[in-house]
């Protein structure tokens, strides 16, 4: 949870490991009574550069090393010495058991919240589809295993930091470029062949055969049968001159993005399950009066919108008590923005709705499903692009015209949604492994997303330091085809 | 539904326990600062208010050398929410600016933009703005010594002295060898001491050399200077002061402002007053050398004099110029001339065919960006005559 600009230091930071432990048992009986199904859960209390630590490392502090980390820790510490962000309040990792860190400044109000707002997370993690593959039972130790892997690479003196440093840094440029749905089967090279060699057949039309077999077996030879959208695996599995420590390396970068992905296409939806059930248990707690109005002030911090911006637990929080007054049959003039009824057990149908979504939606699902005209109006939500003096001017805003446009866009930048989609297309073996990579060019609200050129060729040379063969770029610019190239003689652009 | 099983862990009491994982990232993360800095020294010393500022001051830098690039769109459309009544038409964020009500640090929406601000002291940016220039130890004639500080060293023991410096030890040695000559050891009372026993504690003053600088900053402060002339020269101004203080460990500071007549100025008139009317530059050398004679003497210093003009010289003043300029790099370990957004032709071809010094650079300066690339080829003078200094003293060897 973002904190807000003006701190807010009540005298209550006093308690002991006693206090969480008998707040946490009441928690826990609400967590019952709603139905929350959760990981066993850990918390571990920390100081606010442990925090800053924990959180540059997303919560992994056995993680192999990188400068990005580093860099990650100082912005953070500089936010918080200017006191420009307080620390978030929580830290959970995806794990079984969870972990979840509470940081030792914080009073005893942050602490119950944190406490509640992590178990939202907890019933998440454990149950919602798009973390199926992420393993959590072993995440930590696999992270861990890397670590030392990577930290062994380092002290090896025949590869060196210097070494270890470079592939890591290409590896981070590429690791958006993954699976964006790990659950979806990949298809061997031998169904891949069978595929194409039917698709053939189908298309025959009395063709000669011998001709025929010749042009089948020349793009069966073909090193890429189907375009891959998986670039790090494309280098793992395909770059010709990378050593098996390199391999290694960027199969690590891989996991770990394929394990952090769920969370990026998630954040809407996550955020906004926890902060709703801690709005819901805090309610439910009987809490004394000082600590009651602490918490309305730290829960409006957190859901506030953002002018101009968008806060997911606010945007979260706006559309899971839009789906639960819904089912309840509450009317929007009935709601007093108070906690819900729903332990009650003429409720258990309205959590079971919920559950159904926490379990099966993303993002993109979630919001394409839930968010509609009326919450889009009183989000007041809005589209905004760049005019020609480059002032970013709001076009479109949630009206009867508008609605529809603006929640377009808002859905294609989410999550996933907002990193262009780039796929190895072609590995010409006879042009020395020259590898073509495609742009999938895409269109919102009417306009072409185009490639921002300098991050392009940075990530391009960065790739190119794996690849190490020609590489090149299929790509719009200004509505053009361009092709960007990327070899020995580094990079530049062909019209 | 059964409850989770919940486990706490409290914070350890011992400091030992508590790993501060992140100390080797952070480390090679300030490097990689350290190292953008430098690459970008020419940006900083263009933009920063770092002149005039005291070495311990903090100052923040932008770092733009270690963005993360990945696959990222151009500006496109974006979405966000307002505050109720957002109207079609309406700025979100100016050209340029940050976007209104956005955090730092929530970041998302700003996928271009990855650079920060880096807080460093002006000391260690100094530092690392002068340990890549592979710049030789200055030249530092044996004769410019002179006593900077005074301490004391222990130089044995003398027979007068101030009780609290008596030497008790070598009192009674000399009192036993005194007995031990005179036979009478054993035989004489132990306790009496006479007073030619005495010794005390002997302790010379000792002295350091050093060697010392000093910088003439000379400035034409004629109508034609205005305010952002001045401003390119203190930058100048700045960076020799800051890099011969690197080098020497007291550097005095003399200015001199001109225009037809030159006088002694304090800092702060120096880069504030303006003056009006024409400019003999040979006023302000000729002051240069009066008071280099009075309070500078070459033996004893080691000069830096540095020029700062913008070339509008009365054409007959020319040849008094080049020659109090010859005088003045006879004196100086170096003598330069900054031609700061010339009227008309300028100076710098007068110098250059002129003046065969050496130890004498004009440059030209038009933009803030031409600072720092100026400094470096003022630099190089030196760096070359050090070259040449060394090639005759291995001939004369």
């Amino acid at each position: 949870m973002p904190g807000n600009e003006v701190p807010f230091r009540p005298d209550e930071t006093a308690w002991t490991m006693a206090d969480l432990q008998r707040w946490n048992e009441k928690i826990l009986r609400i967590v019952d009574d709603i139905g929350l199904n959760c990981f066993t859960q850990e918390f571990e209390v920390c100081d606010h550069e442990q925090m800053l630590g924990y959180m540059a490392y997303h919560g992994m502090p056995a993680h192999y090393p990188h400068w990005s980390f580093g860099k990650s820790f100082e912005r953070q510490k500089t936010l918080y010495d200017l006191q420009l962000s307080g620390l978030p309040y929580e830290m959970v990792i995806n794990s079984d058991p969870s972990v979840a860190y509470l940081m030792r400044g914080n009073s005893l109000c942050l602490q119950i919240l944190t406490m509640a707002h992590v178990y939202g997370h907890n019933d998440f993690f454990k149950n919602n589809f798009t973390f199926r593959h992420t393993d959590p039972t072993n995440v930590l130790n696999r992270v861990k295993v890397h670590g030392n892997r990577i930290r062994d690479y380092m002290a090896d003196p025949s590869i060196g930091v210097d070494k270890v440093e470079r592939i890591l840094d290409a590896c981070h440029a590429l690791s958006l470029q993954v699976t964006r749905n790990p659950s979806v089967k990949r298809h061997t090279r031998a169904q891949q062949e069978a595929n194409i060699t039917a698709e053939f057949a189908r298309n025959r039309k009395g063709q000669d055969s011998e001709i025929h077999d010749k042009v089948l077996s020349g793009v069966l030879d073909e090193p890429l049968l189907e375009d891959e959208e998986d670039l790090l695996l494309l280098v793992r599995d395909r770059a010709p001159d990378l050593s098996e420590w390199e391999r290694d390396i960027v199969n690590i970068v891989r996991e770990d993005s394929l394990y952090f992905l769920p969370q990026i296409e998630t954040k809407t939806i996550n955020e906004g399950w926890a902060s709703f059930w801690h709005h819901q248990i805090m309610n439910a707690l009987d809490l004394p009066h000082g600590i009651h109005m602490e918490f309305l002030v730290r829960h409006h911090q957190v859901i506030r919108p953002h002018p101009g911006g968008m806060n997911p637990y606010h945007i979260g929080f706006m559309t899971w008590r839009k789906i639960a007054k819904e089912h309840l049959g509450i009317d929007d003039k009935d709601d007093d923005g108070g906690p819900l009824p729903l332990t009650t057990a003429d409720a258990a149908h309205v959590r079971e709705e919920m559950f159904k979504v926490r379990e099966v939606d993303r993002d993109v699902s979630f919001l394409r499903r839930f968010l509609d005209e009326k919450l889009m109006r009183e989000l007041d939500l809005f589209e905004y692009g760049p005019n020609r003096q480059g002032d970013l001017v709001v076009s479109h805003v949630s009206d009867d015209s508008g609605w529809k446009d603006v929640k377009a866009t808002l859905i294609a930048n989410m999550g996933m949604g907002g990193v262009p989609v780039i796929k190895g297309h072609k590995i010409d073996a006879r042009a020395g492994d020259r590898l073509t990579l495609k742009h999938e060019v895409d269109e919102v609200a009417g306009e072409v997303r185009e490639l921002e050129p300098d991050n392009c060729r940075h990530t391009m040379e960065h790739m190119y330091a794996l690849w190490r063969r020609p590489m090149e770029l299929m790509t719009t610019v200004d509505d053009k085809e361009v092709l960007y190239l990327c070899d020995e003689d580094g990079f530049r652009i062909l019209d | 539904m059964s409850q989770p099983k919940v486990i706490f862990r409290d914070y350890p009491a011992q400091e030992g326990l508590r790993s501060d994982r992140s100390a080797g990232d952070r480390a090679r993360h300030r490097q990689k600062v350290r190292k953008a800095i430098r690459e970008n020294i020419a940006d900083i010393v263009a933009e920063q208010p770092i002149i005039g500022r005291s070495g311990d001051t903090i100052i923040k830098i932008p770092v733009r050398g270690i963005k993360e690039y990945r696959f990222v769109y151009g500006k496109g459309k974006g979405t966000g929410t307002g505050d109720g009544d957002t109207e079609e038409g309406q700025v979100v964020q100016k050209a340029g600016e940050k976007k209104q009500g956005a955090q730092p640090g929530e970041g998302g929406d700003d996928e271009g933009e990855d650079y920060y601000e880096t807080e460093i002291m002006l000391d260690e940016l100094v530092d690392i703005m002068f340990e890549d220039l592979e710049l030789p130890d200055m030249e530092r004639r044996k004769m410019r010594e002179t006593l900077s500080e005074r301490t004391l060293r222990r130089a044995g023991t003398q027979r007068a002295g101030n009780p609290a410096t008596l030497d008790k030890k070598k009192t009674l040695k000399t009192l036993i060898k005194r007995r031990i000559a005179g036979g009478t050891i054993g035989s004489e009372d132990p306790a009496s001491m006479r007073r030619e026993d005495l010794r005390y504690r002997r302790r010379k003053p000792k002295t350091r050399f050093e060697s010392n600088a000093a910088i003439i900053c000379i400035m034409d402060t004629s109508g034609s200077m205005d305010t952002m002339k001045k401003y390119l020269a203190r930058s100048f101004f700045f960076l020799l002061f800051q890099f011969v203080r690197t080098r020497y460990r007291s550097v005095e500071v003399a200015f001199i402002a001109h225009h037809t007549q030159a006088k002694e100025v304090s800092e702060h008139e120096f880069f504030h007053k303006g003056e009006s009317g024409g400019t003999k530059i040979s006023s302000g050398y000729q002051k240069a050398l009066d008071i280099i004679s009075e309070r500078y003497h070459p033996d004893v210093w080691n000069l830096y004099a540095f020029h700062g003009s913008d070339g509008d010289n009365f054409t007959e003043d020319n040849e008094t110029m080049l020659k109090c300029a010859n005088e003045l790099c006879d004196v100086c370990n170096l003598f330069g001339y900054g031609e700061i957004r010339p009227w008309g032709s300028g100076l710098v071809d007068v110098f250059e065919r002129n003046l065969d010094a050496d130890n004498f650079k004009a440059v030209k300066i038009n933009e803030k960006d031409d600072v720092w690339p100026a400094f470096q080829a003022l630099l190089s003078k030196e760096k070359l005559r050090h070259a040449l200094r060394e090639e005759e003293d291995a001939d004369a060897g």
